[in-house]
């Protein structure tokens, strides 16, 4: 409907929603909706599209079409700005993901108007809306507006206050019959990377990372065992990237990824500018390191000096001894 | 084949920035201006398929103020060949949108078969221009790339690019926009002699007006600049290490309700 706020959805690439809208869709809701979801994929399951409603969607526009698998640019942002024209929201919103950080910006650049990327706050002031994003890797924060609608804008995973779930919300689903275009780029292949058996970097609700502190690449097995206690992710500081003890998919900071995560547990990490930059946004931060002086103790909420090999297993066996519980 | 590389000058992340008097900006006495890090990968695979194929062209070109001129003098000490400097005050307040038309115009001029952008500048950390100027352009991108290889004939470019949970290979024909990824390579240092040698490279100058842009308000705005609000001092566990841990695990327990 026109004047909507629309939340674009990233899914699991199976049909279902990732828990991240939860986030968008509930900033959406506060920011004073109507409450949209937009949902371009080659397969979308009814539970999917229950649990959009369930997040407070009121409607779901779904173009389902085989062609949109992969996500391709060229395939997704034709019907999507069709889509736009046609039905007039006032903003588009949209988590930043791998894909759909780059969709929001070519969709931006399609419609001729602005784009906020990687927001941390949103707010109305009177009838405009103003985004907070951080700049300078983070070291200072940014307010934005827009010349015109609609209001383009991708958040940062885990910063937004999630939807509660209301089982009895539900939809309306409009499919869109669209035209995709025919890519012109090529899938050859997709390399899954090894699954490690724990969460995502970006998308854990807690994140282990091992600096160089670690020593050696043998010695991350004992924070993936923490981290099978407490379901984390483990990254990495770039110095053990750098290193080879890590792949570089696991890095934290400026040249690495951006992390949220609700806990930020850090073991051997000095806490340079440059890793702060991506992970500065933690709700908590824990910090292990044998220096009383490393800059890591100035950001975090609860220090340990100490020796992370005594500090890791003694961890670990309290957290197991609490969640056995 | 003529490849464009799009390079931005930003601070070097070690120095401290401060908003300055006008609460818009920063205040840019005392810093140190790098090219941003992702540029130089960009930078450095330009560099790479020219030498591989044995012959091509590298343009670098960038968007800002006369002080940005040190870091197209850095990109073609690196290697590259010439350079355009999109330098007029009209521009600004470029929003990325901005960015991206007057690099799209630039392009149009050049008509590279390859451009190569950074995932992001580490100023504005948008990681947008790339997209935006593909999109401008009409022509496919892919962002992130970690790996990059382009037919004999020049024809299309090979690419995986990063995303959750792996890397996605594709065939792209050119011409094509790609941002590169750390990861992609790792960069050169100048040699002394490209030091020298870039002295006598040429930079060219250009307006917007040059570039034909005729609407240059920018899409997005900032109103304010602000601090990041103090985080709560925090506490260090004293004690041995056992007691520490356990005070540790009770503290994000209850307190802080974090597990
Ligand atoms: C352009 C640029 C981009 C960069 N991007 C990134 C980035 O994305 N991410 C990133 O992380 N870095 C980045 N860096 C690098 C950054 O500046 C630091 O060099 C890096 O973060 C240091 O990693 P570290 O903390 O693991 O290592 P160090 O700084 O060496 O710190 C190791 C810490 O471990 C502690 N320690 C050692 N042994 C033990 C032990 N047994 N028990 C407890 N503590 C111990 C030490 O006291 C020390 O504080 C970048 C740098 C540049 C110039
Ligand atoms: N002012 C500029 N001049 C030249 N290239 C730029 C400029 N701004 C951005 N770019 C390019 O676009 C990439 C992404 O920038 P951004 O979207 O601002 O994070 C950068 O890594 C550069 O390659």
């Amino acid at each position: 409907m026109a004047g909507a706020i629309w939340c674009v959805v990233e899914d699991d690439r199976k049909g279902t929603p990732k828990k991240v809208m939860s986030e968008v869709l509930g900033e959406a809701a506060r920011l004073g909706g109507p409450v949209e979801a937009v949902w371009l994929t080659d397969k979308a399951t009814d539970d999917g599209l229950k649990q959009l409603g369930a997040w407070g969607a009121t409607k779901v526009w779904l173009l389902e079409n085989a062609g949109l698998a992969p996500y391709r640019g060229e395939t997704w942002v034709p019907p999507f700005a069709e889509l736009v024209a046609k039905e007039s929201p006032k903003a588009v919103l949209a988590p930043v993901t791998s894909r759909l950080r780059e969709l929001m910006a070519r969709l931006a650049a399609k419609l001729g108007v602005g784009l906020a990327a990687d927001t941390v706050a949103l707010a109305m002031n009177g009838d405009k809306l103003v985004a907070t994003r951080p700049i300078y890797a983070g070291k200072l924060l940014s307010k934005v507006t827009w010349a015109k609608q609609p209001w383009l804008a991708t958040l940062r995973p885990n910063v937004f206050k999630p939807a509660e779930a209301q089982a009895g919300k539900a939809a309306s689903v409009e499919r869109v019959s669209a035209t995709i275009p025919s890519p012109q780029m090529k899938l050859v292949e997709r390399r899954e990377e090894a699954s490690t058996g724990l969460p995502e970097l970006t998308e854990a609700e807690i994140v282990i990372s091992g600096g160089r502190g670690m020593k050696g690449p043998e010695n991350y097995v004992i924070l993936e065992e923490m981290g099978g206690v407490i379901g984390a992710a483990v990254g990495a500081s770039r110095a053990a990237v750098d290193a080879g003890w890590r792949p570089h998919r696991f890095q934290i900071g400026q040249t690495g990824r951006t992390i949220s995560p609700k806990l930020y547990l850090g073991f051997g990490v000095s806490g340079a500018i440059q890793h702060l930059a991506g992970m500065r946004t933690s709700k908590v931060i824990v910090a292990v390191n044998k220096d009383p002086e490393a800059p890591i103790f100035k950001i975090a909420d609860y220090g340990i000096v100490a020796d992370l090999f005594e500090v890791v297993p003694e961890l670990t066996k309290e957290f197991k001894r609490l969640l056995e519980k | 084949m003529k490849i464009l590389v799009a390079v931005k000058q930003v601070p070097d992340t070690a120095t401290q920035v401060k908003i300055s008097s006008d609460p818009k900006a920063i205040d840019t006495a005392g810093i140190t201006w790098i090219v941003s890090p992702y540029d130089e990968f960009a930078i450095e695979e330009a560099l790479r398929i020219k030498e591989k194929r044995g012959q091509g062209e590298v343009v670098a070109v960038t968007l800002g103020p006369d002080r940005a001129k040190e870091t197209l003098r850095s990109a073609l000490a690196m290697g590259c060949d010439r350079a355009i400097h999109v330098n007029d005050p009209a521009l600004a307040n470029a929003d990325t949108m901005t960015t991206a038309r007057a690099l799209a115009a630039v392009v149009k001029q050049e008509a590279p078969q390859l451009v190569l952008c950074g995932r992001q500048a580490i100023d504005d950390d948008a990681g947008a221009v790339g997209a935006q100027l593909a999109e401008v352009l009409g022509w496919p991108c892919a962002s992130w790339i970690m790996e990059e290889t382009i037919d004999a004939d020049a024809k299309t470019v090979r690419v995986g690019r990063q995303v959750e949970g792996g890397l996605e290979v594709f065939d792209i024909p050119l011409p094509a926009v790609l941002s590169a990824q750390k990861g992609l390579n790792e960069p050169r240092y100048p040699t002394l002699k490209g030091i020298m040698g870039a002295k006598k490279k040429e930079i060219k100058d250009v307006k917007a007006s040059d570039l034909g842009l005729s609407s240059i308000t920018p899409e997005l705005s900032i109103t304010a600049l602000e601090a990041l609000p103090a985080r709560p001092p925090g506490r260090i566990i004293p004690g041995d290490v056992k007691d520490a841990v356990k005070e540790l695990v009770r503290s994000l327990r209850e307190d802080a309700k974090a597990i």
